[in-house]
């Protein structure tokens, strides 16, 4: 049981918001959802579009193919027609049906009529979409109104809840209903969730006792923003939208060395300004996370769409040389785990460290099961507050770890002094040329430390199916290959995936023990330059048979992808 | 209480106004008998940066211009610390500028100690923002060619519930205004005229027209008065508390931040199912 849909109108129409509440009637109704998005970057005007794949099993990724097309404008069909197939459904308002008429099962909708007679605003033309919706699919309309009641208030919920029901009914009577091949029951009562890469960010963060959160506003990273400045009360979480990103990150080390779990979220441009305080959280041993989501292109690029592209800018992003983490979710689920992992190692670590994701998966939906606080622990690392015994502290004492036991500031009995200028053990500004070269290594000890527990605990890479033939990547391209692998498997093509968590410290010996056996290494991924593959090369030494890239601003669709790989083996 | 030295020699140039600003700022720790434990200092970058290595408290020697951030985020994670920021005029008024209107509108309850020596001197003499128009610098040989800028307006015009300059020069009376900065319960500014006897050496010119504002009886907490007063420079300079205001800091803003500071927090098990009623 499978169903592609896709809302599309103009910006302001709300397309998103009848996608999300369309698909969480589904995820209650037993059914997982993914979902993506396009939009411009536009306030009102344009062509947006929510994209979603509904299925009874496990789903990873959307598809290129639509079977129920929900078109709030004659533009989204214009703009998705190719998409359609012999069985698919077009709903449209009856007002921009002219020149489409010729669409099998159209389903012509007087959607702003009915607004008009219900004396409700034009917006929501999309409820009474959403109700002839359910209708076509024959589900059950009071799931949708079940979200409907969670989503609005009180006199928004009853419009939304009379005209939707107008639109459910309209369909039912004037349509034969039982002709489409499409429809959808409820399988059971779910308590599944149904959320953002950026909402499992933020959830990941709250785990982990994140109190601060600063963050200047930026595609697509500020529903990380918003999301935790509605739940800052309830979890007495500080969220500060500061002047800059400058200021954000700051902020965020400040609150580390004062002992306090905090984290920064931006795109490119913002981690642009924010790589000077990098280097210093770097330098400083202070512990930082910075969510970054990458959006395509150099500059302003395009805003709203989503690459690949930032990967050895964060690689290398700052002067000097330091040790960093880099970790690269997958998908949503792991957006939030590994949200906490990135804290904890940053503070056991005193590192920076880097959640490394992009618009896809930022804003992307999935449903997920509700997380295992169990796998989500936090581990603080060897800290001391409160009273302070030993003799003279010393901020960088050199252990044969490279870790330095972290006194916070306010501590009786020790003085703390944290220095950005390279220092001496006590934290005094220090030239020497053996201190220096004794700090240089006790930094990069850390990060040997580090890639040593992550290869042992098998935290750098994730290996999927098997098969002669490899595809590597990195990120959220895992959604499009797992669902691409599921077709190929069975047109006989038998695929081993590996996906690269840990991007720093690279986990060396993993790949090289994972690719042994493979005849073919095809590298996926979302960028022009094939990044994780100069990687590969330079650290790995392993040079890949093929890159397959795109950089157009667009995920892969498992269809696309599946060609690409056919194209090349 | 110990004088709060450091095992690190202090390597300023004789005679540098620096010296001063350490020695008033030691003084009024002292006799206001705040715990060093209890003090973070964070500084910026310049000549004016090692005083946090001269000084026995908690600090952070932080990058360029980025001394109001630093400061925002120790204070919000323990509110209980006496955090003082010092900046020279470069991290202050050129590449951290942009950071001072905004801890005057939040109020945040920390200390802003500005060493405004009118120069670039770590870098070896370069214009600054407060240099005089015409002052000829290894950057401006044919003079400066740029108005400079007016800290003491500028403060007051952000907002800033506490503004007040001393001068290097008169060390009791700075101290005094340390002392009255680190009371203050809110955002203080202190702008320090504070020679650079390599590069811009001003105790001659300003120890000539300084005058004290609470000897000709100004009052702090007229707004106009101090905007008037700021305006003043040339002949006559004056140093003191220009304006001085109690305002509803962002401590007391913020609910999430009253009772125990965020620091001793317990966070090792949180529960993060109320926040799953928006995603379903």
């Amino acid at each position: 049981m499978e169903l592609s849909f896709l809302v599309g109108g103009e910006a302001g129409m709300g397309v998103m918001v009848s996608g999300r509440i369309l698909s969480k009637a589904f995820v209650r109704g037993g059914y997982h959802v993914f979902a993506t998005n396009e939009y411009p970057s536009l306030i009102r005007g344009g062509h947006n579009f929510y994209l979603a794949r509904v299925s009874d099993e496990k789903v990873w990724s959307q598809v290129k193919r639509v079977d129920l097309l929900i078109a709030l404008d004659r533009l989204t069909v214009e703009r998705h027609e190719e998409k359609l197939h012999g069985g698919s459904v077009t709903i449209i308002d009856s007002r921009d049906s002219k020149g489409v008429e010729a669409l099998d099962h159209l389903v012509e909708v007087p959607m702003s009529g009915i607004v008009k007679k219900a004396n409700v605003p034009l917006i929501l033309r999309n409820a009474v979409a959403l109700g002839a919706a359910i209708a076509a699919l024959d589900y059950d309309l009071n799931l949708l109104f079940d979200v409907m009641r969670d989503t609005f208030r009180e006199k928004l919920l009853e419009k939304n809840v009379e005209v939707a029901r107008i639109g459910y009914e309209y369909v039912k009577e004037t349509y034969n209903v039982s002709s489409f091949r499409i429809k959808l029951k409820p399988i059971e009562n779910s308590k599944r969730l149904f959320m953002t890469g950026n909402e499992s960010i933020a959830l990941g963060a709250l785990r982990s006792g994140m109190k601060i959160f600063a963050a200047y506003p930026m595609t697509p990273a500020s529903p990380i923003l918003h999301f935790l400045a509605r739940l800052q009360k309830d979890f007495d979480v500080v969220v500060l939208q500061p002047e800059s990103e400058l200021a954000a990150i700051n902020i965020v080390i400040g609150s580390w060395f004062a002992g306090v779990r905090a984290m920064t979220a931006t795109s490119g441009g913002g981690f642009s300004l924010m790589t000077e305080a990098f280097g210093q959280a770097g330098i400083t041993e202070i512990p930082v996370v910075v969510v970054l989501a990458q959006r395509q292109g150099p500059s302003t690029g395009l805003p709203t769409y989503t690459s690949q592209g930032d990967l050895r800018f964060v690689l290398h992003a700052s002067q000097g040389e330091f040790p960093r983490v880099i970790i690269a979710p997958g998908d949503i689920e792991e957006a939030f785990y590994l949200t906490v992992e990135a804290f904890n190692i940053a503070e056991r670590y005193q590192l920076p460290v880097v959640v490394l994701v992009d618009k896809y998966l930022a804003e992307s939906y999935s449903s997920v099961d509700p997380f295992d606080l169990d796998k989500a622990k936090v581990v603080r690392g060897d800290i001391i507050s409160g009273m302070y015994e030993g003799s003279e502290y010393k901020r960088y004492q050199l252990t044969e770890t490279g870790i330095s036991p972290v006194v916070i500031p306010g501590t009786k009995g020790a003085v703390v002094k944290v220095n950005s200028s390279e220092h001496d053990e006590y934290g005094f500004t220090c030239e020497d040329p053996l201190v220096v070269t004794r700090m240089n290594e006790k930094r990069f000890k850390k990060l040997e430390l580090l890639a040593k527990e992550v290869e042992t605990k098998g935290l750098g890479v994730r290996v999927y199916g098997d098969g002669e033939i490899t595809l590597i990547a990195w990120g959220s391209t895992k959604g499009p290959i797992l669902e691409s692998m599921r077709v190929l498997l069975k047109r006989g093509i038998r695929i081993k995936y590996v996906q690269v968590v840990f991007l720093s410290p690279l986990p060396v010996n993993s790949i090289k023990t994972t690719l042994r056996d493979s005849n073919e290494i095809i590298v996926i991924e979302n960028n022009m330059t094939g990044q994780l593959a100069s990687l590969l090369r330079e650290r790995v030494n392993i040079v890949p048979d093929h890159v397959i890239t795109k950089y157009d601003g667009r995920p892969f669709h498992p269809e696309e992808l599946i060609m690409r790989v056919e194209e090349v083996i | 209480m110990k004088d709060l030295s450091t095992k690190a020699k202090v390597r300023w140039c004789p005679g540098c106004g620096n010296f001063a600003i350490l020695i008033a700022f030691k003084r009024t720790l002292i006799e206001l008998q705040i715990e060093p434990e209890r003090v973070v200092a964070v500084a910026g970058i310049g000549c004016h940066g090692r005083i946090v290595d001269y000084i026995n408290v908690n600090s952070i020697h932080t990058i360029h211009g980025r001394v109001i951030p630093i400061a925002t985020g120790i204070k919000l994670a323990n509110k209980d610390l006496m955090v003082v920021g010092f900046a020279g005029d470069g991290d202050a008024y050129a590449i951290g500028l942009g950071h001072l209107p905004h801890a005057a509108r939040r109020n945040i309850d920390i200390k802003y100690i500005v060493h405004d020596n009118m120069v670039f001197g770590l870098t070896t003499g370069q214009v600054a923002p407060t240099s005089p128009k015409g002052m000829k610098t290894r950057s401006t040989p044919y003079g400066s060619v740029e108005e400079p800028l007016n800290p003491i307006a500028f403060a007051l015009a952000c907002g800033c519930t506490f503004v007040a300059r001393g001068f290097s020069g008169e060390l009791e009376h700075l101290k005094e205004i340390f002392k009255r900065a680190l009371t203050h319960r809110g955002f203080a500014f202190v702008d320090v005229l504070q020679p650079c006897v390599a590069f811009n050496n001003t105790y001659e010119y300003f120890r000539k027209r300084v005058y004290k504002l609470e000897e000709v009886g100004h009052d702090p907490t007229d707004f106009k008065l101090a905007m008037k007063r700021a305006l003043e420079w040339g002949d006559r300079v004056p140093i003191g508390v220009f304006y001085s205001v109690e305002k509803p800091t962002l401590e007391d803003e913020i609910p999430q931040l009253c009772g125990t500071p965020l620091t001793l927090r317990n966070i090792s098990n949180i529960d993060i199912t109320p926040a799953y009623t928006y995603l379903r």
